[in-house]
């Protein structure tokens, strides 16, 4: 830091920037952690047959699976662009 | 009662084996008889770090086979009483590490040597060296630098602890883990170019053992094989010495959170 960096305009704040990032991918990755490994092919596909017909971002498409008392429950949810 | 700690971080390079041998070295200095065990087989580097590289007669892979027992394969530290060293062999063999055979290691090291902790220096990845690291443990120190790849690797690392260890197996729940975050830079957080302690809390959302400042206090000690945390006037030494301090259950502060004020001098020149 000299008396220079006062002139100069502040530089952009990577940190934050960093942070949101790891925040959306931390917590995408934690929703599949523990299920079955063909759930990252099955989004895969999933997404391809749905850009078939309707263009969809890569998030589109959020496949999860829940345990409860004894049952497996396949969750898909995907996100259609507006209008 | 022998505990097994497990220092592990996915992502290589961020301070593991630096970590484990200021670990082992600081409970041994405390009195109690600790060997630190290398697992990255095939890239053995504890012992450098140990400073016993020339040394190395035996190693994890011999006794696990059967062509030396743990007393031949255990090095015993110069500087510090209570301390052992078990390298990893050079062999490009990672089969060589099975679960039986960690077992009994292990086992050895608790009947038969009666240790207080055993330290495993997990290697990089995901891959069989660093599950065998974790198998056996009863606590995990996840080794992360402020730094997306590295927060990343850990929180996957988090999860793995979570469901592939012996504790998780057995159903008793998962097993302690705490966060130390080395190379850390209080002016470049300062500046927004670093992410902070806090941010990375708040991600991996465990419970923080120690922060490390970026130090050349580090380099040196590799340098020299001699442990940072032996070096007491330095500020990575100190903080590993907290930090081994708050493993064994002090509540201290943590420090080397924030840049030292310069005077208007150093503000208008300094570097």
């Amino acid at each position: 830091m000299s008396i220079f960096s006062y002139l100069l305009p502040k530089r952009q704040n990577t940190a934050s920037v960093a942070k949101e990032r790891l925040q959306i991918i931390v917590a995408r990755e934690r929703s599949t952690r523990g299920g079955p490994d063909y759930l990252p092919q099955l989004q895969e596909e999933l997404l391809q047959v749905v850009r078939k017909y309707v263009p969809v971002d890569q998030d589109a498409v959020n496949v999860q699976v829940d345990r409860e008392s004894g049952c497996e429950i396949l969750e898909l949810n995907i996100t259609l662009p507006e209008g | 009662m022998t505990k097994i700690v497990v220092v592990t971080s996915g992502k290589g390079g961020v301070g593991k084996t630096t970590t484990s041998a200021a670990l082992a070295t600081g409970l041994a200095l405390r009195g109690f008889k600790t060997t630190v065990i290398d697992f990255d087989v095939g890239l053995r580097n504890l012992d450098l770090i140990m400073g016993c590289e020339r040394r190395v007669v035996y190693d994890l892979v011999n006794v696990i086979s059967g062509d030396a027992n743990i007393k031949q394969a255990l090095i015993k530290d110069k500087k510090v009483d209570n301390l052992f060293i078990l390298p990893a062999s050079q062999t490009r063999d990672k089969d060589a590490l099975t679960i039986e055979g960690v077992e009994g290691v292990l086992n050895a090291l608790r009947d038969d040597m009666q240790m207080d902790y055993i330290i495993c220096d997990s290697p990089a990845g995901i891959e069989k060296g660093a599950l065998m690291a974790a198998y056996f443990a009863d606590e995990a120190v996840v080794v992360t630098n402020p730094e997306v790849s590295s927060v990343r690797d850990s929180d996957r690392i988090i999860g793995i602890l979570a469901s592939k260890t012996r504790h998780a197996e057995q159903g008793d729940g998962d097993i302690p883990s705490r966060l130390l975050l080395t190379r850390y830079s209080p002016e470049r957080v300062e500046n927004g170019q670093m992410l902070s302690v806090e941010d990375v809390q708040e991600i991996l959302a465990i419970e923080l053992l120690g922060v490390i400042p970026e130090s050349q206090a580090v380099l040196n000690a590799s340098n020299s094989g001699s442990p940072v945390i032996l070096d007491t006037d330095s500020d990575a030494g100190q903080a590993y010495s907290d930090a081994v301090a708050r493993f064994l259950g002090d509540q201290l502060p943590h420090r080397f959170l924030t840049t030292n004020k310069k005077g208007l001098f150093g503000r208008l020149f300094g570097g």
